[in-house]
């Protein structure tokens, strides 16, 4: 048997008894990050496989909230900062070896292309959109329309690197085993993906586009349940700090959260009335979107809390 | 630094000392004083550690920090440059040492230095001048001649979380 005990009285705020340094903004952020990667790479592949029309919900009505999701993600990021005033540092150098740093550069070329990408199509959705007075507009949207083959070329690989980078940036640090995960990078990507579908489904213009990103969403959550399961026989089969640490998910704290929330209501539920849907019965389709949504998002909250209360021991 | 764990009788001055010299906020502290039970009563064990940043070879908190602020000087000793820190937490959540916080009126993160302000004028750090058993020791470790060389080549010692791969340079003497 061992136990320690700090003697010199030491709590410090947000450090003891357990870590709190990353709150509820961050868990925001990367949930809004994931999300507007995922609905942006559905967009930019319709436009690539020349969808645009048919699939209008995807390429052109879900894209709307994506500078909106992004601009409160990086307001609550900033938020979260110690020195929210100099975060502009973090654009004086590249460091490919801190997960931040490259997220923060993805970042600041996804948000202004994601306005562009909205931008190219924004008259056509909102017709008595005048841009008479502010001339140059006109040509913005030129060049948005002219290099959009090109834009979508771009977005693929970006928001790729955006959404396993939500899941990265915990992943990275080994002083906290719950986060140590190889698996956690592409969890949050299909998790992100997942969301994504959920949201373009409720934008979704016709009954065919909402079948076909039901079918979508069915692949991705299947997907995203044999992940967690590799995640957790990952912890399982990791040393005695990740056995120690699982606990909390399993049969701990968050143990309703995690398996309650997130996976029966989160993901097995919504599962279950998307193949419904899908067979024909008649179900409301908000409701196994809006439960993904809610639980992409519960999903994150969970992992950035569970993450910090777990550490390595000595 | 060398810390005897023998010699350590948990009074906690080096703490005190610390948070007088660099002027810790009220309530944070840079070093802290664990006391380590091992065994069932009565068959039990204490070791008192006096504890900090672990001043890594291969530190995290370095790798992890988007900025630059965290960074090695010549010599081995990490230092957080407050001019490009952030304040993002991130080498907050990879320190295995739970060693550094948020600095509550200046937003960046703050830690232990080794005193790197009186080491530069050839003394000690605080805690190291202060402490009444003489139990910790300051030096240069790739000095052969140094009393920290000499002790790690004569006495038994270990480092903390050495399973995290940091490389610690903080080692007690047990």
């Amino acid at each position: 048997m061992k136990e320690e005990i700090f003697i010199s009285g030491r709590n410090i705020p947000h450090i003891d008894p357990h870590l709190s340094i990353w709150e509820f903004p961050i868990s925001l952020y990367l949930f809004l990050g994931g999300l507007s990667a995922g609905i942006l790479l559905f967009s930019a592949f319709t436009h690539l496989l020349n969808k645009d029309e048919e699939l209008k919900g995807t390429s052109k009505w879900a894209p709307l909230i994506v500078p909106f999701a992004l601009a409160i993600g990086l307001l609550a990021l900033i938020i979260d900062l110690g020195n929210p005033l100099y975060s502009w540092k973090l654009y004086t150098t590249i460091r490919l070896e801190s997960p931040m740093s490259w997220g923060a550069w993805v970042l600041l070329i996804v948000t202004p292309l994601s306005i562009l990408w909205v931008f190219s199509d924004l008259r056509k959705l909102f017709p008595k959109l005048d841009y008479t007075k502010l001339p140059f507009l006109f040509k913005v949207e030129d060049f948005c329309v002219k290099y959009k083959k090109q834009m979508a070329l771009a977005l693929i690989p970006l928001t790729i690197i955006l959404g396993i980078y939500t899941g990265i940036l915990l992943s990275a640090f080994n002083a906290r085993p719950l986060w140590n995960n190889a698996i956690l990078g592409p969890l949050f990507l299909v998790s992100g993906l997942s969301t994504a579908a959920a949201t373009i489904i409720l934008f979704a213009k016709s009954a065919h586009e909402r079948h076909l990103f039901s079918k979508i969403d069915v692949l991705l959550i299947v997907i995203e349940l044999g992940l967690i399961i590799h995640l957790i026989m990952g912890y399982y089969a990791g040393n005695e700090m990740q056995v120690e640490a699982v606990k909390i998910l399993v049969g701990g704290d968050l143990t309703t959260l995690f398996f309650g929330f997130f996976v029966a209501l989160g993901l097995l539920l919504p599962l279950v009335l998307e193949v419904f849907e899908l067979m024909g019965y008649k179900v409301p389709v908000v409701v196994p979107a809006i439960l993904i949504i809610v639980s992409g998002l519960i999903f994150r909250v969970l992992m950035v809390e569970a993450g910090q209360i777990t550490r390595i021991l000595y | 630094m060398v810390i005897d764990t023998l010699k350590c009788v948990g009074c906690s001055d080096c703490v005190v000392a610390c948070q007088t010299e660099n002027d810790v906020p009220t309530g944070y502290c840079r070093d802290w004083v664990t006391e380590s039970v091992t065994g069932t009563y009565p068959e039990v064990d204490i070791e008192l550690r006096s504890e900090r940043c672990n001043h890594c070879d291969n530190a995290p908190c370095v790798r992890t920090c988007p900025t630059e602020a965290s960074h090695i000087i010549e010599g081995g000793i990490v230092l957080v440059d407050r001019d490009l820190c952030i304040g993002c937490g991130a080498c907050i959540e990879s320190c295995p040492y739970d060693a550094r916080y948020r600095h509550p009126d200046l937003g960046v993160v703050d830690k232990c230095t080794f005193c790197v302000h009186r080491v530069k004028k050839g003394q000690d750090p605080a805690c190291v001048s202060v402490c009444p058993t003489n139990c910790m020791y300051f030096g240069d470790l790739d000095d052969s001649n140094s009393k920290v060389a000499q002790l790690l080549a004569e006495r038994k010692y270990k480092v903390l979380d050495k399973e995290a791969g940091t490389s610690p340079n903080v080692y007690y003497l047990i």
